[in-house]
């Protein structure tokens, strides 16, 4: 065991319990200051496993580097100093230090060579992310916390069973690759899709994510389902299955996203159809795919939470969150505007946005694997992240009709946040190297070429037309589109109270009568022993000496007989 | 560190953004059709290197991002038909 390398995600964690200690500009400069620190932990962890121990029969590894958990931990503790500047201003005393908790595992998913350690951080994340949606305070966000915790302790518990049965059976507990081959491998991978948003249960993401405060949704958008795609890359690359899932995810994403009212449950479909894309990646499972999955994950964390930051920005300033309320904000949240509009085109791969040169790695792949409907289903896709999220979200949000609402533009540590977020927005986009050489397999790919340029422009720019041209039809109304959490919200509530009936009736059909008849056994013991009854009453002591006489001389005949 | 309230100012003043003139507007409309135009004639000028043969058919990203993004429009409005709710369902934000 080497003592000299520090453990960047236990600093973050330990580092997030001092902070309720802190006040003033010192919490301030702590809050952005420590995931820098970590960040320059990060770097420092040598490749190889760096910390082992013993713990029953088993070798665990809670510390091990190479370039896939570098680039995670990498945006992961960047992830926690933008979110941390922008939510200086947060007011809960809980939301913050949850948050770093919560990178800090996420981290620790990321730097763990072993499945317990990744079991046990995977846990904390669970823990901590509930407390980043529990500190926003209303009941609603209680009862989202509470539907959340609930899925991912589900999930936590199918994946504590595959990591058993996988230890049971090969008597290893390094994380290495594995196939769907057996049971304990299928619980691992639906454990781990379960955190993904993967269906059946994808609905807790858009029920759980817009429920946090302003500042708090931003930092939930970018760890619990970014672990889920970097477990998915070391675990199962090349599982096809997941190809299926992830297309079903994107176009999950892109119908339901196109639906919605409220601009935060936008943002949290799109991250399921966003994920769909690296999930897909990992599913093809090529060099490339898995390169353009993990740099997918790193460019979409940001823009994501650059995207979510001018909505918390609009939340905080309006206290409004559904576009059939908004509009006009670009007259005063200029700034706010252009850098909602930045994310939005970085999540719709524009050129020269970060988007441009992850995601068309995921699409090169499927060509280069000659999958003709891969490759139409994630160009059609394509296009339907521009209209769900790259115009309609900023369309709604900032321009179509004049709300009539005036508000200032957030505080300067949210307007520092997302100037420094959009900027890594456009400045991945322009200059694609730093981000190729984290990559885990050497970068053999341009993105900037004649015909990517002018094929992406032609399919966003068309899909801008077909926007406004059906504009009519995604005229936002006071709805919700019911999704899975339908099954646990309604269905299975109505299945138990269903059931209670059926008990009562039960009672009262059986319960009923058998309760008549011990009431009647007990009613004719009373009065056979009660106080007034035949057996108890006192007697006189001449029928007494009658009745001994007649034993007497009962026995006296039987004796004789 | 502490945030500004949020600040509505009813009744809201006239807007007066260059953004706000319909004849602006207009001209936005107009920019961008040239702009679909050109990116379809530039195709005449760019080599494509298709991968797959229908990728080689004139114009293929255009018309075929604007079918696809009309075609999950109206997916969408189907499936809203059969799963459309007031937005009170689950209780007014409090379930």
């Amino acid at each position: 065991m080497t003592d000299t390398v520090l453990h960047p995600g236990l600093v973050l964690i330990l580092g997030a319990l001092l902070l309720p200690a802190l006040r003033g500009w010192l919490r301030a400069v702590a809050v952005v200051a420590l995931p820098l620190a970590v960040l320059g932990l990060v770097w420092l962890v040598p490749d190889g496993a760096v910390w082992q121990l013993r713990f029953l029969d088993y070798t665990l590894t809670p510390l091990q580097g190479d370039k896939l958990a570098r680039l995670f931990a990498t945006i992961f503790a960047l992830m926690a100093a933008g979110g941390g500047l922008f939510a200086l201003g947060q007011k809960s005393r809980v939301e913050v230090p949850a948050a770093f908790v919560y990178a800090g595992a996420a981290i620790g998913v990321a730097l763990a060579g072993d499945l317990v350690t990744v079991f046990a951080f995977l846990e904390l994340m669970a823990v901590a992310s509930t407390l980043v949606l529990w500190s926003q305070g209303d009941a609603a966000s209680y009862r989202a916390a509470r539907r959340y915790l609930m899925v991912h302790l589900l999930g936590g518990v199918v994946l504590f069973a595959g990591i058993t049965g996988h230890v049971v059976q090969t008597g290893e507990v390094a994380f290495t690759r594995m196939a769907p081959d057996s049971v304990a491998h299928w619980l691992i991978l639906i454990g781990f899709l379960v955190n993904a948003g993967a269906p059946p249960l994808s609905a807790w993401l858009p029920d759980a994510y817009p429920e946090a405060s302003w500042s708090g949704t931003v930092f939930l958008s970018a760890f619990t389902t970014k672990t889920a795609v970097y477990v998915l890359i070391r675990g199962f690359p090349g599982t096809e299955l997941l190809i299926w899932v992830g297309l079903f995810m994107i176009f999950y994403g892109i119908v339901y996203a196109l639906l919605e009212n409220d601009m935060r449950r936008i943002l949290a479909y799109s991250i399921v159809n966003q994920v769909g894309f690296m999930i897909v990646g990992i599913g093809i499972g090529t060099e490339m795919a898995l390169n353009g999955a993990a740099a997918h994950a790193f460019t979409h964390i940001i823009y994501k939470a650059l995207l979510l930051m001018s909505a918390g920005s609009v939340l905080l300033m309006t206290n409004r969150r559904k576009c059939s309320e908004l509009g006009g904000l670009f007259h005063t949240m200029p700034l706010t505007t252009v850098c909602g509009t930045i994310g939005a085109l970085a999540i719709s791969s524009f050129p020269l946005t970060s988007g441009f040169i992850s995601k068309s790695m995921v699409s090169q792949a499927a060509a280069d694997g000659h999958l003709l409907w891969v490759w139409l289903g994630l160009t059609a896709a394509s296009a339907g992240v521009f209209l769900h999220a790259g115009i309609k979200f900023p369309w709604f949000v900032f321009f179509q009709r004049d709300s009539g609402l005036r508000p200032a533009e957030p505080p300067a540590s949210m307007r520092w946040a997302m100037l420094f977020f959009a900027f890594l927005c456009v400045a991945m986009g322009v200059w694609a190297e730093p981000l190729y050489a984290l990559l885990p397999y050497t970068v053999n790919y341009v993105p900037y070429t004649g015909a990517h340029v002018l094929t992406q422009l032609q399919l966003l720019l068309f899909s801008g037309l077909a926007f406004f041209v059906m504009l009519p039809w995604l005229k936002r109304t006071l709805t919700i589109t019911l999704d899975t959490d339908w099954l646990w919200r309604r269905a299975a509530p109505a299945l138990w109270q269903g059931a209670l009936r059926a008990y009562a009736g039960v009672r009262g059909g059986v319960a009923r009568p058998m309760q008549a008849l011990v009431k009647g056994v007990l009613d004719a013991v009373e009065r056979t022993y009660g106080q007034e009854g035949r057996l108890a009453r006192t007697w006189a002591t001449r029928s007494m000496a009658l009745w001994v006489m007649v034993l007497l001389l009962g026995y006296l005949t039987l004796y004789y007989v | 560190m502490s945030h500004t309230p949020p600040t509505l100012v009813p009744p809201f003043p006239p807007p007066s953004h260059w953004l706000d003139d319909p004849r602006h507007v207009k001209l936005l409309w107009r920019g961008f059709l040239a702009v679909l135009a050109f990116t379809v004639l530039a195709e005449l000028a760019v080599h494509l290197h298709p991968h797959f043969g229908i990728e080689g058919v004139f114009a293929f990203h255009a018309w075929f991002g604007f079918a696809a993004c009309t075609a999950m429009i109206v997916l969408a409005k189907g499936l809203a038909l059969l799963l459309k709710r007031p937005d009170n369902y689950y209780g007014r934000r409090d379930d």
